[in-house]
């Protein structure tokens, strides 16, 4: 599919990427016609850093209201659509895209094939991701301001508000047929394109963790659209599928949504999973611990996946054996769970570690996101949950496994190839204090959460009553200081691919998947023409 | 909890220079339980998180000890081991023994807490944005509670705010008013949106759901004020619909009914129709509310529900049928007003659809209109039924 193009693996300075000159065609074209895997994956990444800083701003504004009791500075509306917008925008616009972002640039590269198996449809699945966003962005501009439901969007107040929810619902209706489409992108490449050789047990644990995670995206986006496009019609169109006066009932939005939702929640760690799987064995320079039983963990996290949903409605008044069988689910995921965490911690015993910043970011999310699992059994055993739910410790468990779970191990992938992709190293000093102060400001903004829902402080309220005043404070400086240290990050990227000094073509020592192994630093526009032969 | 241990050293506390009453309010635990669940749940997430307390120790020593010993630094030279298959079933099995060992507990907690029968005492909640009416099934009292708090002690976005009081956020105008050691029965259902019934340290944190009804129960031992809020979002006010619940002896708490009941509107203006049978899911005690009710226990307003259909003139047999068609279908959207619905009772708003005489309102009902569908939703109903069913209204709005 690329043997028309020339091969010229001269690479120059001072481009955003540091690719082929020769390659691509020069200018904006080169972006938006682009079938090459490696060019999307660079704007996936992009794209999903700046939601990254746009959610982040909003939550910013959010923990600006929040410092204090009273209202200083937002109308409670508008505050109520931050939430909802902030949710949507990390969720649907900063971790996806990422991880998809890293499929996009590493898939082919470590099952060794030339690139994605439709690239078409990637350059489709990735321009479709601007019009989406495009869409959820504007819609605080329209009558009445952004959807304010939450990320939720539970009925019937979804159905009160305005045009925006229309657009949401737009927006989500083509962020899920993105990712649908690269689904199918990821899943064929993986089945069809891996090199002589490279067989499902010997696939690096990232191509795991992502055909797994494909197959949950393909099994629940539609499900997802399903649930939204019956709001579209309740709202517009005379139907009453959550509506009990015409015979609906609200609570099964609140079944159809979480049935998306949980498998989303594996969507958005599974790939993190893979990352770490990585990163941990390269500086511990040391083979992964238990490289079937983490397929296996994986795998029976995605099936029980399908099956917990209920633990999100354990206050719906569903029968008691709803809630019990909703609990034993939830709280068996702990044990493949925990099977991940001891492989990790297996793989780092008797190695011979260094501490480059991946490393410690792959620590770091070790550590934190176990603190997550702990919290997630905790609110897995239905009555603590009764006495839990929708309060700020539900808030500070899923940030603890969305931000220091998925997000450090985003953040750890980049550091740790941004030198393959770019042929320069990062500033190994910044990349410290970011992960420092990320670490700090992380903890200081989301540990203090647990005792204001263990308070009983309920979330999406933009005012509160005083005796949970300290930690809310507490809480918004920690978020200050975390979102500041990201334009760090911003920084240190940016000097990379600018000026960074030259990369060896494989800097760290324990690296051992096809694109360290096989290929030079930085990676050519085009890779793999003639498959390797793995042994 | 941790703090609390933190200040047990009296140096310690010196040392930090800080009152204790400046450090209580950072609160690091659960709200003293109140209620025999509450008390369950709260003995529950304290088992659970010593549990985990002592994993994460010993999982994360081992990881700290390795990151320490292990490192280039240190000399150390990487062994090339990658499985091990007894430590792998190992580490799959006996943490599949410590869950098992938590969810028999929980479940314990869960059917107790599902478990309404026997209660003492039953009050309807439904939930408004943004307010929450209480309707005292026994007692037949009525009556809303509203957030207390002047609006001059939020508001701050313009001038200084007033100063803020003790219950900022917090209080009402009119508390729920229990007796103590009473099995308490809340029927929650909700007239907009979702709205949560959740007050902490009552163990109760239930979904007000509109057009179902859903129940929870609380029992209080001691006498006290327990405070709560809605937990689901519902809107521009989501933050402004506290919770109060005073528990009362039960001598206070029969002085307190009478004084409420002074109170209350005349009969004619409180009808009674109450939504107790809407869809009612997973609430098989739910029927020995409503049955109880309509043997003829007192209801709201004293206003006796038979009185109101006898003005009427239907046919006899057209009586008993029109109520209970109300009862199992109108009362949905009729029973508390929803999506335009002129409410059961509501003379201002019945007086012009009467006045377009009879015919006319049977032909809304059985084709539907605005929001309505036809026959309310529910084809099954014969015309003579949904007939019926106007003629009841009709009456009672008369």
């Amino acid at each position: 599919m690329s043997a028309t193009h020339a091969h010229d693996h001269d690479h120059g300075h001072g481009h955003s990427t540091a690719h082929d000159h020769h390659g691509p065609p020069a200018g904006i074209t080169r972006w938006l016609y682009t079938t090459n895997h490696k060019d999307i994956g660079t704007m996936y990444l992009w794209f999903s850093f700046f939601m990254f800083l746009t959610g982040g701003t909003m939550a910013l504004l959010i923990r600006a209201e929040l410092f204090k009791p009273g209202l200083q500075f937002l109308d409670p509306e508008f505050f109520n659509s931050l939430t909802t917008v902030h949710g949507l925008v990390m969720v649907f616009g900063a971790i996806m895209p990422a991880f998809v972002g890293f499929a996009n640039w590493l898939i082919p590269m470590q099952v060794g094939a030339a690139d994605m198996a439709f690239p078409r449809m990637n350059n489709w699945s990735f321009w479709l991701l601007i019009p989406a966003a495009l869409l959820l962005m504007s819609s605080f501009f329209m009558p009445g301001g952004a959807a304010a439901s939450g990320w939720t969007l539970y009925p019937p107040l979804i159905i009160q508000q305005g045009i925006s929810v229309d657009m949401t619902i737009l927006a989500i209706h083509i962020l899920g047929a993105s990712s649908i489409m690269g689904s199918i992108n990821i899943i064929t490449t993986i089945l069809n394109m891996r090199a002589p050789g490279m067989t499902l047990m010997r696939m690096p644990m990232f191509v795991w963790t992502w055909l797994i995670t494909a197959y949950l995206l393909i099994a629940v986006m539609p499900v997802l659209a399903g649930a939204v496009t019956m709001l579209l019609t309740d709202r517009h169109f005379g139907t009453s599928f959550f509506n009990a006066a015409g015979g609906g009932d609200p609570t099964m939005f609140l079944h159809i949504f979480w049935f998306f939702g949980h498998p989303e929640v594996y969507i958005m760690i599974l790939p993190a999973f893979g990352i770490v799987s990585h990163i941990i064995p390269a500086f511990a320079r040391k083979p992964l611990f238990g490289y079937a039983s983490m397929v296996y963990a994986t795998a029976s996290i995605a099936i029980l996946s399908f099956i917990v949903w209920g633990h999100h409605m354990f206050t719906v008044g569903m029968p008691a054996a709803g809630n019990l069988f909703f609990m034993y689910a939830t709280i068996l995921i702990a044990v493949p769970t925990g099977v991940k965490v001891f492989n990790w911690i297996s793989t780092m015993w008797r190695g011979s570690m260094t501490f480059e910043t991946p490393m410690l970011f792959a620590v770091g999310f070790i550590c934190l996101f176990t603190i997550g699992g702990f919290s997630g059994l905790v609110l897995a055993l239905a009555p603590v949950d009764i006495t839990l739910h929708n309060t700020y410790y539900v808030v500070a468990h899923f940030h603890y496994v969305l931000v220091s779970g998925a997000l450090f191990s985003i953040m750890g992938g980049i550091y740790f190839w941004l030198p393959k992709w770019t042929g320069h190293m990062y500033n190994e000093k910044l990349g410290k204090v970011h992960f420092w102060l990320s670490m700090i400001g992380f903890n200081v903004a989301f540990f203090p959460q647990h005792f204001l829902g263990l308070a009983g402080m309920p979330r999406r309220i933009p005012d509160y009553a005083l005796q949970f005043a300290e930690w809310n404070a507490v809480s918004s400086i920690g978020a200050f200081i975390f979102g500041f240290s990201q334009l760090l990050f911003l920084y240190n990227i940016i000097e990379c691919i600018r000026s960074g000094r030259t990369s060896t073509q494989k800097p760290w020592e324990g690296a051992d998947s096809l694109e360290w192994t096989h290929l030079p630093t930085p990676v050519p526009y085009h890779t793999f023409e003639t498959a390797p032969v793995i042994r | 909890m941790f703090l609390k241990h933190l200040r047990a050293p009296r140096t310690l506390a010196l040392l930090l220079a800080a009152p204790a009453a400046a450090l209580a309010d950072y609160h690091v635990d659960i709200l003293p339980p109140a209620s025999p669940t509450a008390q369950d749940a709260y003995a529950l997430h304290w088992g659970v998180m010593y549990v985990c307390i002592a994993i994460f120790i010993v999982v994360f020593a081992a990881m700290f000890w390795s990151i320490y010993k292990h490192r280039r630094s240190m000399g150390a030279k990487a062994a090339q081991f990658h499985e091990n298959t007894t430590i792998e079933i190992i580490w799959t099995l006996v943490p599949l023994i410590v869950l098992v060992g938590m969810a028999w507990p929980a479940t314990k907690t869960m059917l107790e807490m599902k478990d309404a029968s026997g209660a003492d005492m039953a009050i309807k909640v439904t939930a408004y944005q943004w307010r929450w009416e209480y309707d005292y099934q026994q007692e037949g009292l009525r009556y809303y509670s509203s957030l207390s708090t002047p609006r001059d002690q939020i508001e701050e976005r313009e001038h200084k705010g007033a100063p803020k009081e003790e219950h900022y956020l917090l209080e009402v105008d009119n508390p729920v008013v229990v007796p103590v050691g009473k099995k308490v029965r809340l029927l929650i259902t909700s007239n907009d949106v979702i709205h949560g019934w959740y007050v902490p340290q009552l163990g109760v944190n239930q979904y007000g759901i509109p057009g179902f009804v859903k129940d929870a129960w609380f029992s209080i031992e001691k006498p006290g004020i327990y405070r709560g809020q809605c937990s689901q979002i519902c809107g521009k006010e989501h933050a402004y619909m506290p919770i109060v619940v005073e528990a009362v002896e039960a001598d206070k708490y029969a002085a307190w009914v009478k004084q409420q009941k002074a109170k209350m509107p005349p009969p004619a203006a409180t009808p009674t129709a109450v939504p107790q049978e809407a869809p009612a899911q997973g609430a098989a005690p739910a029927q020995q509310v409503a049955a109880a009710q309509q043997a003829g226990q007192p209801v709201a307003g004293g206003a006796p529900a038979a009185a109101a259909p006898a003005a009427g003139g239907a046919p006899a047999a057209g009586k008993a049928d029109g109520k209970s068609t109300f009862d199992t279908t109108c009362t949905v959207c009729h029973g508390t007003g929803v999506a335009g619905a002129p409410k059961f009772g509501d003379k201002a708003a019945w007086a012009p659809r009467i006045a377009q005489g009879k015919e006319a309102l049977y032909n809304s009902a059985l084709k539907g209109k605005g929001a309505m569908p036809p026959k309310g939703g529910n084809a099954a109903l014969s015309d003579d039924a949904v007939k019926a069913a106007v003629d009841y209204m009709a009456a009672a709005a008369k």
